[in-house]
């Protein structure tokens, strides 16, 4: 306790050249304490580098001081026994820096604990991080509830990492301020409302295995990606990663902030030689940007944008394959059983958003606007409550993975009830149909979803249609599922547009 | 630390390992493919709004804030100045006695702490019995403020009169100081709301003798003051946690002192008397822990966007916190009873509320969330060792920083954890851990137990409103 209480100013440091013996660093730093057994350490870590000649890291006691004083690197000016003292001499300036480098790591190494491992659980995404290895490539992923998925995603951007963000219900002004932190940050966020990504062959979320390639993918719809990245891998054609990015990013709220860091990243990597973009028509300011932006990378981008004037994603996978001199495969596909009756109407009951909304414009060629819970045009077409009218007639194509229809369950691509139901409510409501359906394999969904589908489907009194969205290697196994549902009467695609396509067919066929 | 190269952050470099939060399902597809996967055992939080949570998460100030808060707090000293009568150091005004915890009034006061102002009234002569006393009080001749206003901190009642001596410290570093009265010891005392003959009689003495021989030992040593500081890094090496235990922080204050208190000028009697009087209490180093707690929270005192809590204080009914990010406004709740040991016959129906500013030592990262240091104790406050790792290991998920001053050498001499986030506090649901004497009900009854006690969670919930409305209003 006996210490000198001195000036506290802290010196400047002081690295001086020395002719005769290398140079030399000292400094005095307030607010840093450590025990002398871990400064000893400290120093002697430090002092094993190349080059370096002498190390003294130790609080600024009077018997330190003494000690530095006689190895010739007394600090300038006062020094307190509170303060450390970090005083190195070294050959060249190289082995010097390399030295203080190496008294940082050693000083900010963090102690672990022992013996209490696993005896607390980890309560946030941030406390998780900590323990992470700091040059381990670490990604979160976040499916809590909406409310609450920033602040656990901010943990992950303020720690340095990308973070998926699989929640929706996130306030838009609140994904603004969490992808400008992102950026701020040079990490990417996926989301929110984010429910695809492959990173190097790791599937997030629901993904399908799709093998390793040349296509980059930046998706701000999932399902959207997951049949472009399976068309793409019955064509033979792999991808490096799928970004997805969240269906609001090219919103002008948002301006495509994660779509523009996620374009350039895949520029970057040395994996991707194509990117393409997957979207729903973002607002006409981003889209301009977004273009830009494109057009100034090296990689070149092509654009799959849902709309009434590209309603295809098939087409734009084969547009792909023809830049890439790959010809396009007759894509995977089962015929089905039945005709439609007189006066069948389309009842589209999808899991995937963007896949219904793909069905929705295609068929609005020959049908004109279809009813939907998520209509293409709502302000002139009023949505469906599905939830009041699951009996609605007429033509009809409803998403049951939307927000309102997954508040309290989980989303249909794991939970088929609703859906199977809503089959067996218009088997008993005797309007002759067609049904529509996609089934989404992969990762994170229905591990075998024709088991609870196909006794629901032999039944059925009008003709089905599947997409199938999925492939060989996927957990589910396409072609299994395939055989399957076709065993049931169905016709399964590969490719949603073709499946819509039959499903008109059908209904021409009827009328 | 290995830079991560390549953009993002080097997140298309290599497969990712992963923290997941939240549903299942994707964890399992995770590990199907080989991934590893840590998964956070989320939890809903059971405090706060959820946007205000979001918006203090989002405030773009609040890391470098809660950065310079914590780094404040950590680089500040401690040393033994003074030791002073409370008239000549505090601004106090005539008949005006301070107490712990946030504000009070005679009608909401406790048991103790209503003993503790008559003890108070008696020692100073206001009044000639207990009766008077309590009349005088219940009339309002007396005011009332609490100590954290005046840079003071008071164990239990914490009542200061302007007789009374007290310790006077400063921080070196950023030029605080902060006082606290001289701790009387245990059993019948007058901070644990006893104000018999013998509690008040023992005030005198310690006015009379200890004050004075203690000023001119302190002050003999004024070219090397006490550096309290360092014996409280050093107790928590010895089995101390500086708050229900402070039995090595007391013996390192005599062996540093005792020279110095030989060679004062007084009759043998009177320093053998104040040699055995702090020999004699276990607890003398607490009145000199808790202003060094009190000095290093100060100095991170008004740092706009900070959401570190700076004051955890109990006035045995309400609990009220501050923090740095709101300045000097309390946030309160109903004072929880703490559960524990019991002296004696003494059971759960005789303890008081939870009392006292001595959670500054939690506040600072020591005490119960320094518990894993001090096994020694832990069933005394009726815990188990495993316990007390484990409340030290929650305690680091709701923290700032590590402490590397005040190591804990069981953890691998991981520093104490440090700096309370209010944020954190909700997204955990955990509540700071505080150990804590407990004192009797009635007035004039003294100790009953000691054993560990939170925070209610109001004091949070209205500190997260009010510090995601001060973010609000820096955005616009």
């Amino acid at each position: 306790m006996a210490t000198p209480v001195a000036s506290r100013r802290v010196s400047a440091p002081t690295t001086t050249p020395d002719i005769s013996d290398g140079v030399r660093h000292v400094s005095l730093r307030s607010g840093v304490y450590a025990d002398s057994v871990r400064l000893m350490q400290v120093s002697r870590d430090a002092g094993s580098g190349d080059g370096v000649t002498a190390v003294l890291v130790a609080m600024a006691t009077p018997l330190n001081l003494e000690l530095a004083a006689s190895m010739g690197l007394a600090p300038d000016g006062d020094a307190s026994p509170e303060q450390l003292l970090i005083a190195v001499r070294a050959r060249d300036d190289e082995a010097l820096a390399a030295a203080l480098a190496a008294v940082e790591a050693a000083l900010a190494h963090r102690e672990r604990s022992t013996g209490t491992a696993g005896a607390v659980p980890v309560r946030t995404v941030g406390a998780a991080l900590d323990d992470a290895a700091p040059d381990a490539s670490v990604l979160a992923v976040v499916s809590v509830p909406g409310p609450y998925a920033v602040a656990e995603a901010l943990d992950a951007v303020a720690a340095g990492r990308s973070v998926l963000v699989f929640s929706d219900g996130v306030p838009v002004e609140h994904e603004v301020g969490l992808k400008q932190a992102a950026r701020r940050a040079g990490v990417l966020v996926m989301g929110p409302d984010c429910g695809t990504a492959i990173v190097s062959g790791v599937a997030l979320g629901f993904a399908n295995v799709v093998r390793p390639g040349p296509v980059g993918l930046v998706a701000a719809s999932g399902t959207g990606a997951q049949q472009v990245s399976c068309l793409l891998d019955a064509a033979g054609v792999g991808v490096s990663h799928v970004l997805g990015v969240g269906g609001r990013d090219l919103s002008a709220a948002v301006g495509g902030l994660a779509t523009l860091d996620a374009l350039a990243a895949l520029d970057a990597d040395p994996a991707t030689e194509r990117v393409l973009l997957v979207s729903k028509p973002p607002a006409p300011s981003v889209a301009e940007a977004v273009a830009e932006a494109a057009a100034g990378l090296a990689t070149p981008v092509r654009s799959a944008v849902l709309s009434a004037d590209s309603p295809d994603l098939t087409a734009a996978v084969e547009a792909l394959l023809g830049d890439l001199g790959v010809d396009v495969p007759a894509w995977p596909s089962r015929p089905g059983q039945g005709t439609a009756a007189p006066g069948a109407v389309l009842k589209g009951f999808y899991s995937g958003g963007t896949l219904a909304d793909e069905a929705m414009l295609l068929a609005a060629a020959t049908l004109g606007d279809v009813r939907s819970n998520t209509p293409l045009r709502p302000e002139l077409d009023p949505a469906l409550d599905w939830g009041t009218d699951h009996a609605a007639r007429g033509h009809v194509v409803v998403d049951f993975g939307d927000d309102a229809l997954t508040v309290g369950r989980a989303h249909p691509m794991i939970d088929p009830a609703l859906r199977l139901e809503a089959v067996a409510g218009l088997a008993a409501s005797g309007e002759p149909a067609v049904l529509l359906l996609d089934v989404v394999l992969g990762h994170g969904a229905d591990p075998d979803p024709s088991v609870t589908l196909v006794p629901v489907l032999s039944g059925a009194p009008f003709p089905v249609v599947v997409a199938l969205v999925g492939t060989e290697a996927d957990p589910q196994c396409w072609s299994r599922q395939a055989d399957a549902l076709a065993g049931a009467g169905a016709a399964v695609f590969a490719s949603n547009a073709a499946a819509t396509r039959h499903a008109l067919t059908l209904l021409g066929a009827a009328s | 630390m290995t830079p991560v190269t390549g953009p993002l952050g080097g997140l298309l470099a290599a497969p990712p390992q992963v923290v997941a939060a939240g549903v299942g399902v994707f964890s399992d597809a995770l590990r199907t493919q080989g991934v590893s996967v840590t998964d956070v055992e989320w939890r809903p939080p059971t405090l706060g709004d959820a946007d205000d949570l979001t918006v203090l998460a989002l405030d773009p100030r609040r890391a470098t804030a809660n950065r310079t808060a914590v780094e404040r707090v950590l680089a500040a000293g401690s040393v033994l100045t003074d030791v002073l009568p409370a008239r000549e150091v505090l601004d106090l005004p005539e008949r005006t006695l301070l107490h712990s915890g946030p504000p009070l009034s005679w009608e909401t006061a406790s048991g103790p702490m209503r003993g503790a102002f008559i003890g108070a009234c008696l020692f100073e002569g206001w009044a000639d019995d207990a009766a008077a006393a309590e009349r005088m009080l219940a009339a309002g001749e007396v005011a009332f403020d609490p100590c954290h206003h005046h840079r003071t901190v008071g164990p239990m009642a914490g009542v200061v009169s302007p007789s009374m001596w007290m310790w006077c410290l400063e921080d070196p570093v950023h030029g605080g100081r902060a006082f606290s009265s001289l701790n009387e010891g245990l059993g019948k005392v007058l901070r644990m709301g006893a104000y018999s003959a013998e509690v008040v009689d023992r005030l005198h003495w310690m006015t009379r003798t200890l004050g004075p021989v203690l000023q001119r030992a302190v002050r003999s040593r004024a070219e090397d003051p006490l550096d309290v500081k360092g014996v409280l890094a050093q107790m928590l090496q010895m089995g101390d946690e500086g708050h229900n235990r402070n039995r090595a922080g007391s013996l390192m204050t005599l062996r540093e002192l005792s020279p110095a208190i030989v060679e004062v000028d007084a009759p043998a009697s009177d320093i053998g008397a104040v040699l055995r009087f702090i020999g004699g209490n276990e607890h003398f180093f607490l009145n000199l822990g808790m202003p060094t707690a009190k000095l290093a929270m100060d100095a991170a005192r008004d740092v706009p966007g900070s959401t570190m809590v700076t004051v955890l204080a109990r006035n045995g009914t309400e609990f009220g916190i501050q923090t740095a990010g709101t300045g000097g406004r309390w946030f309160t709740g109903p004072a929880q009873t703490p559960v524990g040991l019991f002296l004696g016959d003494y059971g759960p129906d005789d303890a008081n509320p939870d009392i006292g500013d001595s959670a500054i030592m939690e506040t600072y990262g020591v005490g119960g969330f320094s518990m894993a240091a001090a096994p020694a104790i832990v069933r005394f406050v009726g815990g188990t060792v495993p316990d007390a790792l484990a409340t030290t290991e929650r305690m680091y998920q709701i923290t700032l920083a590590e402490n590397p001053a005040m190591a804990i050498p069981v953890l691998g001499f991981r520093g104490a954890p440090t700096g309370i986030d209010v944020v954190a506090v909700a997204r955990t649901g955990w509540l700071p851990q505080i150990n804590t004497g407990m004192a009797g009900r009635v007035a004039g009854t003294g100790q009953v137990g000691a054993g560990l006690v939170q925070p209610p969670p109001e004091c949070f919930t209205g500190a997260l409103a009010a510090l995601a409305a001060a973010a609000r209003a820096a955005a616009v």
